[in-house]
């Protein structure tokens, strides 16, 4: 079973959202999304500055096995991006919740952060499309 | 549920995730395919291979037979052990599968006994094909050899940890072995060929022996190692995976394939010979190259490939190589594709470098 840390939020592609408390939250993909992409070797991300609606196309994670769009969870503006993933994708695998992370985004439109799902709604999901 | 091979439950004691697998259930990985793959270019892994068809062929016809439904001649094994690998062709000249025929006997005996080594998705169709050509020769028998699992071990240190857990005759066997040679060992078969571009063995073990092998290679340091790192060794090695990079339909001189044709002695007659001939001397439209992306992302199968004023191409297989650290391809391509041309990379076209269709040898690079 894969791990889902209860302190975070969820949505249905498989990205974990974390709320800093500012505006500003981070985002990566869950432990069950790395399982089944597989060894991570390319993570595409969008530059600092850039803006997205929710659902929108910002980038692109590249597995030995796939290529997998990265969906923004949430609207907002890219105010960080994890430049260490250049050089050690393996970091989403071995670290999905952690040194995996992928952006940080400050949101736009903030009601958006209660629709996201909580542990046991992702839970549920995981185990529904299993 | 599809078929399980001796090792399955060994499989699943080692943490294996299992896919289906032209029906039988194999380890794609046990954790990180990455990682199995550096440790077969580094040291040393194991594969279980006991999906694929072990048939022999014996008879004093076995030598003609193989002869006439082969493109690469068994008359060129002069040497007890010696392997071949050849396209079975059907009458127009594509591949019905590509396979190993080893001699198993002293060569130039009467009766003659080989020993075949098919894919394991085209199994049926192969064994229909091999019995129906036995109609024009009177004396020879294919015996299928369910019974004999098979464990390929790679690596510079495979030979080595391989011989470590066997007793002393079959440690002289493994040392004595040449490149491309098997031999018949008191019920196991060992042969010093492979399907990733290191030197190391592949062994054939009757299925009650297999598990108890498997483990004491696992207690050698022999690290289990599933599909999805023996795709990107062989990818890396430039070597074909049928059903992705040549079927049917597809001539091996469009498959990289032309050096296992053997065209002399010109008398002999075998499948697709003539639409071979035929095909020769029209001139072949399309070749199997090697593609090597020097940006990021990863070049994957079906995609486009792109060549300023010829036709398109398409990528067979494509892949992240874990050892060069960039994404190889292996494509069929207009047969004057130059040096370089592009993909259709979702949308976009980006330039890749064309190479010969060999990427990396005993763990080095080999192209420049």
């Amino acid at each position: 079973m894969s791990d889902i840390p209860s302190d975070l939020k969820y949505v249905a592609s498989h990205e974990w959202i974390r709320d800093e408390g500012n505006g500003v939250v981070t985002i990566g993909i869950t432990d069950h999304a790395q399982d089944l992409l597989g060894d991570v070797v390319f993570v595409e991300l969008p530059d600092v500055g850039a803006e997205f609606a929710i659902g929108d196309d910002m980038g692109v994670v590249e597995s030995v096995k796939a290529a997998s769009d990265i969906y923004a969870p949430l609207s907002g503006e890219i105010v960080a991006v994890n430049e260490e993933l250049d050089d050690a994708p393996e970091q989403v695998n071995s670290d999905p919740f952690g040194d995996g992370w992928f952006i940080q985004l400050r949101l736009s439109v903030p009601e958006e952060l209660d629709a996201l799902l909580d542990a046991d709604g992702y839970s549920e999901l995981c185990e529904s499309e299993s | 549920m599809g078929s399980k091979t001796s090792l399955y439950e060994k499989h699943q004691e080692m943490g294996a995730r299992l896919v289906d697998f032209g029906g039988w259930e194999m380890p794609i990985n046990y954790g990180s395919q990455v990682e199995e793959h550096h440790q077969v270019r580094r040291d040393a892994g194991m594969f279980d291979v006991s999906h694929m068809a072990v048939v022999d062929v014996t008879g004093s016809d076995a030598k003609e037979y193989l002869r006439y439904l082969l493109a690469n001649d068994v008359a060129r094994l002069t040497e007890k052990g010696k392997a071949l690998y050849s396209g079975m062709l059907n009458e127009t000249g594509g591949v019905v599968d590509d396979l190993i025929v080893y001699l198993m006997s002293e060569p130039n005996v009467a009766g003659e006994w080989f020993r075949v080594v098919v894919n394991c998705a085209t199994r049926e169709k192969d064994l229909r094909w091999m019995f129906d050509h036995t109609a024009k020769f009177d004396d020879v028998a294919l015996t299928e050899q369910p019974e004999l699992a098979m464990v390929a071990i790679q690596g510079p240190n495979a030979r080595a940890k391989t011989a470590s857990v066997l007793g002393e005759s079959r440690r002289k066997l493994i040392a004595d072995l040449k490149v491309f040679q098997g031999i018949e060992s008191e019920g196991w078969f060992i042969a010093r060929t492979g399907y990733t571009g290191e030197d190391g063995l592949e062994v054939m073990v009757p299925e009650d022996e297999v598990a108890d092998f498997w483990q004491a290679l696992a207690n050698a340091g022999v690290a289990p190692c599933g599909l999805g790192a023996r795709d990107t060794l062989r990818l890396e090695a430039g070597m074909n995976l049928y059903g992705s990079d040549m079927d049917e339909t597809v001539s091996p001189l469009a498959a990289n394939m032309g050096w296992t044709i053997a065209w002399e002695p010109q008398e002999r007659d075998f499948v697709g010979r003539d639409a071979l001939q035929q095909l020769r001397n029209a001139g072949v439209a399309e070749k199997l190259v090697g593609l090597v992306l020097e940006s990021r992302g990863v070049l994957r199968s079906h995609q486009k490939i792109v060549v300023e004023g010829e036709a398109d191409g398409e990528i067979t297989s494509g892949t992240f190589s874990p050892t060069l650290g960039c994404s190889i391809a292996m494509a069929r391509v207009p047969v004057n594709t130059g040096a370089s041309c592009h993909v259709d990379m979702r949308g976009k076209l980006v330039p890749v470098k064309v190479v010969k269709p060999s990427f990396v040898r005993n763990g080095e690079k080999v192209f420049s």
